[in-house]
């Protein structure tokens, strides 16, 4: 698979796990309004990976649909940040997991609208503009809870504490970054830092919570090293078509 | 135990612009903003408004159905305020 | 806006009077097809009777989110995980609509939740089945979905006004959840051996309690009179069943699947099909709250309300500090 392939990869299974996991609280969620809500922005999520997915599946030449990359590539294959992959937990941790995520695509498909790859540039631009209502809704409830109740700011706090390592990764470059960024096909990571934490910082203080310390530990889903819920996330979300090889639905 | 109540909101929806803003429905929520997100995600979804007002219902007065015979029926006789009260001689043009 | 000032029953014999120039003004209307709103004067038995039915609605559109959504995290496609997403979400928004139909009247959301939670009310049975394979994703939109438009298209004509504009909304989009689930049946059925298979247990399984979804016959009907006078209902329970079977065997012959019913018969004489009997006692022992997921939907709605007060209660906490 081709760097720029597999740099999209990264991008579409970010997408493609969040909205997996947002998917299961659609019929659980603590008021009917927030059901649509995280349905909404699961859509959006599906929808983007679905047009990143079927793009690198074009470049890559063998064939593969969007729905042989989802459904066939096995769990060390997958490309999310690990952050995407963190379990959802209480409603806590499921909008401080997105909210963190929301800030990042937003600076990230922000910056993409100008990729050198104009399929890419149009992608982005739609995304752009989904994540926009993602962040005001993912950042909103990050307030909400924060500047809640005790009970909630402590179950906040926690999230954060728990979420906040996997953050690192965002903005480490590696070398498949670093190629993107030659290319002028994607920014470089550290530009999308400073956007990211005024954005994050300004909700957390709003929300009455501390930016945790930086964590000394990096984990790298972007390079296809997962945990254990992956395997579970995909076992689930895969089954079907594992079991019925080749059929059509 | 009895649960928090968030208040109800009325939604208007104004589906192009140059239109009025119409009545969809309601919806709870808790503050304003919250009320426009959630007015967004139930009632615009297949791309039904350009604009939404979200009001809380405890802010809007309606008249009252006993009154209505007062209020509005007095307009009836008033025919006048018709253009088809006034009969124009047709040679007479644009008026 | 909503809050009644309704007028008592009369306790003086000029109140009486008054109470039937009411009914009768009341009556006249409706029979004008006229719609009846809010703050308009009605039989304090027509309100009580809306607000049971349309939040029994709302529940079951609530409760009706948790069978499908049970595939969302397996769908075995990106476009199928989309589309149901897409079609639970909107059954959660006609479960708002609804409970804002029925606030109009004077209920409080959170008091006809507490109702559903409780067991104290009902909601459509047909949600008490369970969901085991991917085809019922399919049979549940052609079928209850299919059944749920022919009963919601008369009632965008009921006569209380917010009910009726919340129908119409609901029909609008509804007609996708029916084609969905046909197609995909369809995809099944047109598929691998196994497929086929998955595709014709779910019409077997869905069959007869999407015909009891219609309700009791006619014969054993108890609200039947009242709803009819009122222009709440608009056609019998057995008339749209009728209907419905009529419609519907075509499509399951297209289908290339067979109805479960060894009596099914067309009828050449009435021009509609004969069907065997419902085994109603299996429709009351899943009403009284035996049917197969039963105390599994209630309980994952409780659970859900459970669990996100502490969300509830923050976000009103939080907007109580920002108006002090």
């Amino acid at each position: 698979m081709s760097a720029r392939a597999e740099f999209l990869l990264r991008l579409a299974d970010t997408s493609l796990i969040l909205a997996q996991q947002l998917g299961a609280w659609v019929g659980h969620a603590p008021a009917i309004e927030e059901d649509l809500g995280l349905a909404n922005v699961a859509l959006d999520l599906l929808g983007q990976a679905r047009l990143l997915l079927t793009y690198a599946g074009e470049l890559e030449g063998r064939g593969r649909t969007e729905d042989a990359l989802a459904f066939l590539r096995d769990p060390e294959e997958y490309r999310n940040l690990a952050l995407a992959e963190r379990p959802n937990g209480d409603f806590a941790q499921t909008i401080v997991r997105q909210f963190l995520l929301d800030a990042y695509q937003h600076e990230l498909f922000g910056a993409l609208t100008s990729s050198s790859d104009a399929r890419l540039a149009a992608i982005a631009a739609n995304a752009a503009r989904e994540t926009r209502y993602h962040v005001r809704y993912s950042g909103g409830w990050v307030v909400r809870l924060g500047d809640g109740t005790e009970d909630s700011h402590a179950r906040v706090a926690r999230a954060l504490s728990a979420l906040w390592p996997y953050t690192a990764e965002l903005f480490d470059p590696d070398p498949l970054d670093e190629s993107m960024a030659r290319e002028g096909v994607a920014p470089p990571l550290a530009d999308l830092e400073p956007g990211w934490r005024a954005a994050v910082g300004t909700v957390l203080s709003e929300a009455r919570l501390e930016l945790p310390p930086t964590a000394a530990y990096r984990w790298y889903g972007k390079r296809g090293e997962h945990g254990e819920t992956l395997g579970h996330l995909l076992a689930e979300m895969q089954y079907l078509q594992r079991a019925y090889p080749g059929a059509t639905w | 135990m009895s649960d928090v109540r968030w208040p109800l909101w009325e939604v208007f929806v104004r589906s192009r612009s140059g239109l009025e803003h119409r009545h969809v429905g309601s919806l709870h929520a808790t503050d304003a903003r919250m009320a426009v997100e959630h007015a967004r995600d139930l009632y615009t979804r297949r791309e039904e408004g350009v604009s939404l007002w979200v009001v809380r219902s405890s802010e809007i007065t309606a008249s009252d159905p006993a009154e209505a015979d007062a209020l509005f029926a007095p307009a009836r006789d008033k025919v006048y305020r018709h253009p088809s009260f006034y009969d124009i001689p047709p040679e007479v043009k644009t008026l | 806006m909503y809050s009644q000032g309704l007028d008592q029953p009369g306790e003086s014999p000029a109140a009486a009077e008054r109470d039937a120039a009411h009914e009768a003004h009341f009556l006249a209307r409706v029979a004008a097809e006229e719609k009846i709103e809010p703050k308009d004067w009605m039989p304090e038995g027509y309100r009580r009777t809306l607000i049971r039915q349309i939040s029994q609605h709302a529940h079951s559109e609530i409760v009706g989110m948790l069978p499908e959504g049970n595939w969302i995290t397996r769908a075995p496609t990106l476009e199928r995980k989309a589309i149901l997403i897409a079609k639970v979400q909107d059954e959660g928004g006609h479960g708002a609509y609804l409970y804002g139909a029925a606030e109009t009247l004077g209920a409080a959301r959170e008091e006809l939740i507490e109702q559903l939670l409780s067991g104290a009310a009902k909601y459509s049975s047909i949600f008490n089945y369970p969901t085991p394979t991917w085809a019922d994703v399919g049979a549940i939109g052609w079928l209850v979905d299919g059944a749920a438009i022919m009963n919601q298209i008369p009632l965008c004509r009921c006569s209380y006004g917010p009910y009726a504009r919340a129908m119409v909304r609901i029909c609008r989009e509804e007609s996708f959840h029916q084609r969905q689930g046909f197609d995909i049946m369809l995809k099944l059925a047109r598929g691998s051996g196994a497929q086929r298979r998955m595709a014709q247990g779910a019409l077997d399984r869905w069959w007869w309690p999407s015909l009891m979804m219609f309700g009791p016959s006619d014969a054993d009907s108890t609200h039947t009179g009242e709803s009819v006078r009122w222009k709440i209902k608009r056609f019998t329970n057995d008339e749209l069943r009728q209907k419905f079977v009529d419609l519907t065997v075509p499509q399951s012959e297209y289908l290339g699947l067979e109805v479960p019913d060894p009596e099914l018969a067309w009828d050449e004489a009435s021009g509609h099909y004969r069907f065997g009997s419902i085994d109603w006692r299996e429709f009351h022992e899943v009403l009284r709250g035996n049917g197969p997921c039963n105390r599994e939907r209630l309980a994952a709605r409780r659970a859900a309300h459970d669990e996100g007060r502490w969300v509830r209660e923050a976000a009103a906490a939080h907007a109580a500090k920002a108006r002090a």
